[in-house]
């Protein structure tokens, strides 16, 4: 049964290494939902979060697959109730609209929204969750006249993960 | 001819170019054969060449994919990495088939790609291509080099790369900027460790105590070999295990040869045109043994029709082929190098004389049905077979015998008899039509001490044949059989078998290949008679320096037994 699953994978800061990882995806025809690249909790070291909608033995192999490839430590796959995750997103709207409205203002703050940037023509609004949580502030804003929205990819945190600094210990130790 | 620098320590530092501390690092790892083809983007590497002339060969391909294929031949070998020069844009791209070939056939082989200067990069400039993202799918490793003083450091990870673990081709494509620019060499110091990379997965004791009790219950236990053998240099080890836990084994095609086909244990050949007996009975086994192979499809044939009985043992250094095809029950990660002494020291000596006299009475089965008339044909028209047999008995098995792809390719993989590892050099993964040529110039260089036959077909042979002029320039020794039918005989076969005879462009026709041999200064013949046959190859193989011998075989004869795509082995046809 396919399901939602997030892939993790520790990898080296190289030029090229998204490639390698995003075409072990698409050889498959595997589509990626949501794929983000960032600093870790270890220097030098880069984590990459990955969406997917799979089967668990198609992520198992796909893990494997991504551990293979030189650059990459270690990668992990979890279903979403094994992982803290959010995403972030931002909302373009013309001020008028906002100003004239009192009641928007108490909308944002019951969707955890915030103001980013108040110019005269446009505000921009800024609020993190779920994708639940996210497009709903998409319907709450449309009928003031959303001009702009973009969604950030995924951002996980692994429940039960002691993080890397130990693993990476082992991995510059052993041959 | 000036000498060549020597290696400079930590403490003589020298201003060398990017293109100088390239071939110092190649003097380093041992290279001493580098397969290649000059232009633009790779000039400054090929004038810094001109001074190592008397420390490494330059071997001049006729073309890219002939380079690449020359170079995996002498991984298949030698055991050692090939090197290939290519310079940029269509050179970098002639690579393409030859590296997947190499990744999927495990061959370490170390690519050096020249690239346009750094900042015409992206430019769309004069044979500029991104060879880098062309090659990512088809590499284990690549990367980019644009300073020189990144030259070193790149080149040992390369060969580090290509042949630790399980090995595989690499391609370092360096701007011509950095192949021009003098930098402070500090040496070169090869590579020894990757912290993101383990080439090898630490053997588990659990599992190995498992998988010894698992084989010392069985009352029907199976080996499966593959290349895995060959690649950990585990061929002692490997027939120590069999011959101490008394179990038949049967091979890949790139497991051909780690285990003499004459060993008493050695029951054959796996797979869609493998043996009646190993195929058969893999159905029938207790516990299957899988040691350094993939599980291929032309192996396995259907999945939900394979071993369904039985236990698996995976042995395997690569972690991602352990359950991607068959589900192991004990996994065995780890270099069979050191897992099968492991398993050896655990498991019982035994014979299971039953067990295997089954295998024989299978291969009785198929000797009267397919083989007897293979060999010995009573009709006129030579059969590929018998050309094999004589061979054999011409070699005695002790050469290295390099196939191309398709009907020729299984018959000789089939029937030739191998008493030495890195005899068979074959395209098995990938299935490139045109590799035996090229494969067995390299295969030549090495191990020169060796007979080297490269077996073709007459399809094959045409897609290059141009490697021919290689052979000349170099003055190679390299036995060239082409099995002609006039037909690409196993795509005529899947057009007989499975669409009716609708024989579509399967027709081929070939120039005299014996005057395409003469018009390079190779002596040949062509034989179509049973007469004259033994005397032509005992001619080829005792001709001092290549010979081509073409031999006309049946036109529409067929590769049997087959297990038809989409069938379980057990549903091996024998004709």
């Amino acid at each position: 049964m396919k399901q939602e699953y997030t892939l993790t994978a520790y990898t080296e800061n190289q030029v090229g290494l998204l490639n390698r990882i995003a075409i072990i995806m698409s050889r498959r025809k595997i589509n990626i939902e949501s794929l983000n690249t960032s600093p870790s909790e270890v220097e030098g070291i880069h984590r990459f979060t990955i969406v997917i909608q799979e089967t668990e033995e198609m992520v198992r192999k796909l893990a494997r697959q991504i551990e293979k490839q030189v650059d990459v430590l270690r990668a992990f796959y979890n279903t979403g109730d094994e992982i803290v995750w959010q995403e972030m997103a931002l909302y373009k709207v013309p001020t008028d609209e906002i100003a004239e409205k009192v009641k928007v203002e108490r909308l944002l703050r019951e969707h955890g929204a915030r103001a980013v940037v108040i110019r005269k023509d446009y505000t921009v609004f800024e609020t993190t969750g779920h994708r639940e949580e996210t497009n709903n502030l998409i319907k709450v804003l449309e009928p003031y006249g959303l001009i702009e929205f973009v969604r950030s990819a995924r951002v996980a945190i692994i429940k039960d993960s002691r993080g890397f600094h130990e693993q990476l210990a082992k991995f510059s130790s052993e041959e | 001819m000036t000498q060549a620098a020597p290696i400079q320590t930590a403490t003589a530092r020298k201003q060398v170019s990017g293109s100088q501390a390239l071939l110092e690092a190649f003097l380093t790892e041992g290279v001493d054969t580098i397969f290649g083809y000059p232009g633009g983007a790779i000039m400054p590497i090929y004038d810094a060449l001109y001074d190592y002339g008397d420390k490494i060969n330059h071997i001049l391909v006729r073309h890219e994919q002939g380079g690449i294929h020359a170079a995996q031949g002498y991984a298949r070998s030698s055991g050692r990495p090939g090197v290939v020069f290519a310079t940029s844009g269509p050179g970098a791209t002639n690579l393409v088939t030859g590296l997947a070939d190499a990744l999927i056939d495990s061959t370490p082989v170390v690519c050096i790609t020249g690239q346009v200067f750094a900042h015409l990069l992206g430019t769309d400039a004069f044979q500029e291509t991104d060879v880098i993202n062309i090659t990512t799918p088809v590499t284990k490793w690549n990367c980019q080099v644009t300073d020189a003083s990144e030259i070193p450091a790149a080149i040992a990870k390369a060969f580090y790369i290509a042949k630790s673990g399980r090995p595989g081709p690499v391609l370092v494509d360096i701007t011509k900027n950095a192949q021009l620019q003098m930098f402070d060499f500090e040496g070169y110091t090869p590579c020894e460790h990757i912290r993101s990379y383990r080439p090898k997965p630490i053997v588990r004791q659990e599992y190995i105590e498992e998988a010894a009790a698992m084989i010392n219950a069985a009352e029907r236990p199976f080996v499966l070999f593959g290349q895995g053998v060959i690649l950990g240099n585990a061929e002692a080890e490997f027939k120590t295990f069999i011959e101490k836990s008394g179990i038949p084994a049967a091979w890949t095609i790139l497991g051909l040869g780690a285990l003499p086909t004459g060993h008493p244990l050695n029951v054959g050949m796996l797979g869609m045109h493998g043996n009646y007996a190993p195929n058969v009975l893999t159905n029938q086994c207790d516990v299957l043994i899988a040691v350094g192979m993939r599980f291929d499809d032309r192996v396995t044939g259907r999945l939900d029709r394979y071993a369904k009985q039985a236990k698996i043992i995976h042995l395997d250094i690569d972690p991602a082929e352990i359950d991607k095809n068959i589900k192991a029950d004990v996994p065995v990660w780890g270099d069979c190098k050191e897992t099968l002494p492991l398993l050896t020291e655990l498991v019982q000596q035994k014979s299971h004389p039953e067990w295997l006299q089954r295998f024989h009475d299978g291969d009785k089965q198929e000797y009267e049905q397919v083989i007897h008339n293979e060999l010995n044909p009573t009709d006129p028209v030579l059969t590929m077979g018998e050309v094999i047999k004589i061979l054999n008995e011409l070699t005695g098995g002790d050469a290295i015998i390099v196939t191309d792809v398709g009907q020729h390719q299984m018959v000789a993989n089939r029937y030739a008899k191998m008493n030495h590892t890195r005899s068979n050099i074959t395209s098995g993964g990938l299935g490139t039509m045109g590799f035996a040529l090229p494969a067995a110039i390299g295969a030549k260089m090495g191990a020169p001490e060796r007979t080297v036959v490269a077996i073709a077909g007459d399809g094959g042979i045409q897609m290059t044949i141009q490697e021919l002029g290689t052979i000349q320039q170099f003055g190679m020794n390299v036995k060239i059989l082409i099995l002609n039918n006039q037909f690409l005989g196993m795509v005529r076969q899947w057009q007989q078998l499975f669409h009716e005879r609708r024989y579509s462009f399967v027709n081929i026709t070939s120039p005299d290949f014996p005057k395409v041999a003469e018009a390079y200064g190779i002596p040949g013949q062509k034989v179509s008679e049973r007469e004259h046959l033994r005397t032509a190859l005992q001619t080829m193989l005792e001709h001092d320096g290549s010979y081509l011998l073409e031999v006309m075989t049946g036109k529409e004869n067929n590769v049997f037994p087959m297990v038809p795509q989409g069938c379980g082995v057990a549903e091996i046809r024998l004709s």
